[in-house]
């Protein structure tokens, strides 16, 4: 993975890594939304929101908007998106390993009688 | 197993794998296999099954796997990439063994020639349970810190080994 791409995901995960980061943006995806109005659900003050805000901010997953008033936080969906694409691959080389699982499952499980002397051998087997 | 269930062409679609980040230090695998768990748990702690599922993406084989699965048991799984020949490997300590239902073991990263972060000591645990013949394994990384989570998710078992990812599709059929 090159570097640029490795302190994205960094920013992204660690912006993830909080509950109430995560519910805003759960917020967010229903809509564009203010500081106030994204404090309001929470039992925090302003400035902390502000706190995730700019962590969030700093991962790009989300932006503030044009009207300078009250300056409506969004979405921005590509971040999020590579996250997502990343975990995607881990997840494809576990699914990778656990396709071939069910395979030896299937084969071992039509042999019930070669089952018991396996576990039994292997009960006394010392590797190490 | 129901035997006459087990045939080729009878198959169901299992659930995939789910992956979850529980926290900022842990990763979480979840897989639902249509079979008994002492069998799920038999090819987990079993060397010579182990052998044969636990490779990644296609082009890995796994030369050296020795476990001593008791607690306090040690335990050695080496991988290589039989075109280009680098390799990794893991190893740690048993501690808890109860068959079928649970394992946990420790777990070193060696970057061998592959690369990556060697990051300290991971604690994996595997939970087997069982319901209506599905048997459910959810397997929970905790690697201590974020740092080293996300060292070993951008790492290891991914990155060097997606290159021949192509080729998944023909050898999961062969």
């Amino acid at each position: 993975m090159e570097l640029n791409a490795s302190k994205r995901l960094d920013d992204t995960f660690l912006a993830l890594a909080d509950p109430t980061r995560r519910a805003i943006l759960a917020r967010l995806a229903r809509g564009e939304a203010s500081v106030r109005e994204l404090a309001e659900p929470f039992a925090i003050s302003q400035p902390a929101i502000s706190k995730h805000l700019k962590i969030l901010e700093r991962a790009g997953l989300i932006r503030a908007g044009q009207d300078a008033q009250r300056r409506p936080r969004r979405l921005e969906g590509k971040p999020l998106a590579e996250a997502a694409a990343w975990l995607e691959r881990y997840r494809a080389t576990w699914e990778a390993n656990f396709t071939r699982l069910e395979g030896v499952l299937e084969e071992i499980g039509r042999r019930p009688s070669k089952t018991k002397r396996a576990r039994k051998r292997t009960r006394h087997r010392r590797h190490l | 197993m129901n035997t006459k269930e087990g045939g080729k062409g009878m198959q169901t679609t299992m659930e995939k794998a789910q992956v979850t980040l529980p926290s900022d230090r842990e990763v979480q695998v979840r897989r639902s296999f249509k079979a008994p768990r002492a069998l799920v748990y038999r090819a987990y702690t079993e060397p010579e099954l182990l052998q044969r599922w636990l490779l990644g993406p296609p082009g890995w084989s796994m030369p050296v796997c020795e476990m001593d699965v008791r607690p306090g048991g040690q335990y050695q799984w080496r991988w290589k990439n039989d075109e280009e020949g680098s390799e990794f490997g893991f190893s740690g300590t048993f501690r808890e063994v109860e068959p079928p239902s649970k394992l946990v073991h420790t777990e070193i990263y060696d970057p061998g020639t592959l690369g990556g972060y060697p990051g300290g000591e991971a604690i994996v645990t595997v939970t087997f349970t069982e319901q209506d013949g599905l048997t459910t394994v959810t397997t929970l990384i905790d690697y201590g810190s974020k740092q080293v989570r996300d060292g070993a998710l951008a790492t290891g078992m991914t990155d060097g080994m997606e290159q021949s990812y192509q080729n998944l599709d023909r050898v999961l059929k062969e």
